[in-house]
């Protein structure tokens, strides 16, 4: 992959050379066919809070469980490695893809653990949240009474849940309330690594933005890091310092929010940026995607995203989809299409020039 | 009621520009008794609701989860009786609970579900889930008539070629697939009114905007009057030509969406705005739009006194807590329930609003 310089290139942000969680050429396939996600690279550093934006079915929620080893068949990781530098492990970190089930049980919560979309399910329907929250904390710490009850205050109080609700169910919580639990669940044995997978889907706005503001309050004062997955890009641009754009199993653009913001390269992240009508800025058409995601199982060769794209031309279908620095210097900025540049794109695609030509001039 | 509401502002609703008042909420109010809390213990889901739907226009319906927004469509749907107030079909008085005047009712208003997975039998084909309608509504006599109307259906909803969908069940469909589907459905009994309850939330946001414009589309084609409901103000923006707000079950603002988005004048509508994702705000802090206390549950209970916004109000004194604000008439579109308006919303009663207005309209 000629992509795989750049991205090692690619840490400023982190303290330390390598980066806290280095995936390499990561592909998990259901059923033998279906390539779920295919020869990905990613990096997390530490602190830096990287966003995975892509539609259903691209892969993103598989790539995440993969990670963290938590899929199950049909899912199958056919190769790549996933390496773990957590401060508290031996130097040079440890590949997850070579752990046993026991390993990667200490490592769970410990130094990576999960939030899901739901926090319906997620949360036991039968036990008080003090009774889940200190399950977490006994799997993993060893704790006296005192301190136990000390943590899970201290917990109940890091996502701003009043103490008393520890003696609540989760039926007696409003969605928001029970999404910061899972949340506080999430940090019980301090990790370092946090993957959110749609935390806030389910959510009303207003809580929505009480819940990230939280997230990256608690981010500064803790420091761990956070992978954050969503098919809105508009929360990303907000809240992530790095967003990596999936399509049908593939990362096809890579850079910093402000880069994705302002010089968005892939024709598909250009889509997704006229996706979303937003409340500022002048009232525009938009433009969207036209089509469905593709079929996993009968991609077409070269780009995926072909079907649905209005550059698309015959050479699109022989590329292989490795990543780039976008125009061709040494950045950070890397996109899978070799036709389609920032600056060429604007002037055929008039949804993105209004969009990105009213942001420039405000 | 505790407070006296006097008689709703008498505003001119922007889609009243578009065509004739078809459905109308007249005073709707629905209490429910709730089991916990002190006997007789009363939420009202809504109160004093009025509005009304214009042939080709759209009316959106915003609020959080449990502001009312969803007991107000399915009162108008005929799925719930209303404890008081009235539904006015072209001006005349109906009761569309009622099990005798509920199919003539349907064949003239028909709702859209939030969840396209739970809105389709899951055992039944796209076929069966539209036959019966076709049948019910438009009395095809034979089987040809029938499956020539189901055809002509999925077209409408761009599911083309109709055959290569009829024969399919939801699993085998996407999302938006599924919801085009329910949309068709209601489509099948010819409505003039069409209620969509969230219809889009489930969705990617790169499908939303596809189900939106097609919902545009077919309202403009078939002089629907769309009710739509959502708790996502800025697809509000885009698709609406007016934006009633609602919180705790009661109409706290209302006017032409692009005036109340632009220049909100209710604190609520202001903290819903600032909680959408900004992408402008790239790389700040990302600060809540958090006004007062964290959340209030049981705002809504009709023992509730004063304005039941003002726990979390930056601008409550005394006497938003003693009494309930009327919809104050700000100009001839627009209305807020609030007293503090020369606080919240100073730009909007100084004159700035008339040269906003000349300026948008420019």
């Amino acid at each position: 992959m000629n992509g795989t310089t750049a991205l090692n290139g690619n840490m400023t942000s982190v303290a330390g050379d390598a980066p806290l969680l280095e995936v390499r050429d990561l592909s998990i396939v259901y059923d033998d066919d279906v390539k779920a996600v295919d020869h990905v690279d990613l990096t997390l550093g530490r602190g830096e809070t990287v966003g995975l934006a892509g539609e259903s079915g691209c892969g993103k929620s598989t790539l995440a469980l993969g990670l963290c080893r938590l899929l199950r068949p049909p899912a199958v990781i056919k190769s790549g490695s996933v390496v773990y530098r957590g401060s508290r492990l031996p130097a040079g970190g440890v590949d997850l893809m070579e752990q046993s089930s026991r390993e990667l049980r200490k490592l769970r919560w410990r130094e990576i653990s999960v939030v899901f979309q739901s926090a319906m399910n997620a949360l036991n329907p039968v036990l008080r949240v003090r009774d889940q929250l200190g399950d977490a904390l006994d799997a993993h710490l060893k704790l006296g009474r005192q301190e136990k009850q000390a943590r899970l205050d201290e917990l109940l109080d890091l996502v701003g849940i009043p103490r008393e609700r520890l003696r609540s169910y989760p039926h007696e919580l409003s969605g928001g309330m029970r999404q910061r639990v899972v949340i506080a669940m999430a940090l019980a044995a301090e990790p370092e690594v946090v993957i959110m997978d749609e935390p806030t889907t389910a959510l009303d706005v207003v809580v929505q933005k009480e819940i990230l503001a939280q997230v990256v309050a608690l981010q500064e004062q803790l420091g761990f890091a956070v992978l954050f997955i969503t098919h809105d890009l508009s929360l990303l641009l907000e809240i992530a310092d790095r967003i990596a754009v999936m399509y049908a199993g593939k990362i096809v653009e890579i850079g910093s929010a402000e880069q994705i913001h302002n010089e968005p390269s892939h024709p598909y992240t250009r889509g997704l940026l006229g996706s979303f009508p937003s409340v500022h800025g002048p009232r525009k058409k938009l433009a969207g995607i036209p089509g469905s995601p593709p079929d996993l199982r009968a991609l077409p060769p070269g780009c995926p995203f072909v079907p649905r794209c209005t550059f698309a031309t015959d050479r699109c279908r022989e590329i292989d989809m490795s990543l780039a620095p976008v125009g061709g210097e040494h950045t950070s900025h890397l996109t899978a299409c070799p036709f389609v540049g920032p600056e060429e794109v604007s002037a055929p695609d008039p949804g993105a020039e209004t969009s990105s030509g009213a942001r420039r001039s405000r | 009621m505790s407070t006296s509401r006097p008689t709703p502002a008498t505003v001119l609703p922007a889609a009243a520009s578009r065509g004739p008042l078809v459905l109308e909420a007249h005073a709707l109010a629905k209490d429910y008794r709730l089991s916990r809390g002190p006997r007789g213990t009363v939420l009202s889901a809504a109160r004093e609701v009025s509005f009304g739907l214009y042939r080709s226009a759209v009316v959106a319906l915003v609020g959080e989860s449990g502001s009312g927004k969803s007991t107000v469509a399915k009162m108008l749907a005929g799925q719930e009786r209303p404890t008081s107030g009235e539904i006015l079909l072209d001006g005349n008085a109906v009761q569309p609970w009622k099990r005798n005047a509920f199919r003539a009712y349907k064949g003239e208003v028909q709702m859209v579900f939030q969840d396209p997975f739970a809105s389709l039998n899951s055992v039944h084909t796209v076929r069966y889930a539209l036959t019966r309608p076709v049948r019910l509504h438009q009395h095809t006599r034979n089987k040809a008539a029938t499956e020539a109307e189901v055809a002509r259906l999925l077209e409408r909803v761009r599911m083309t070629p109709a055959e290569r969908f009829v024969g399919r069940y939801p699993h085998e469909l996407s999302g938006g697939q599924r919801q085009r589907v329910a949309i068709a459905r209601a489509l099948a009994a010819r409505p003039r009114v069409l209620l969509a309850d969230e219809p889009v939330s489930m969705l990617d946001v790169s499908i939303r905007l596809e189900v939106l414009d097609l919902l545009d589309e077919l309202r403009s084609q078939f002089e629907l009057a769309v009710l739509y409901v959502t708790h996502d103000i800025a697809s509000a923006r885009y698709f609406a030509d007016d934006t009633i707000v609602m919180y705790a079950g009661e109409i706290v603002e209302r006017g032409p969406s692009e005036d109340l988005t632009q220049l909100p004048a209710h604190p609520y509508t202001q903290l819903l705005l600032a909680s959408a994702p900004d992408p402008e705000k790239l790389g700040e802090a990302l600060e809540p739009a958090r006004s007062g206390a964290p959340r209030r549950a049981g705002s809504a209970l009709s023992s509730t006194v004063g304005c039941r916004f003002a726990p979390r109000c930056p601008f409550a004194v005394d006497h938003c807590r003693a009494e309930s604000p009327p919809l104050l008439q700000i100009n001839s579109q627009r209305a807020a329930a609030c007293w503090r308006l020369d606080v919240a919303a100073p730009d909007l009663l100084n004159g700035e609003y008339e040269e906003r207005e000349e300026a948008i309209k420019t």
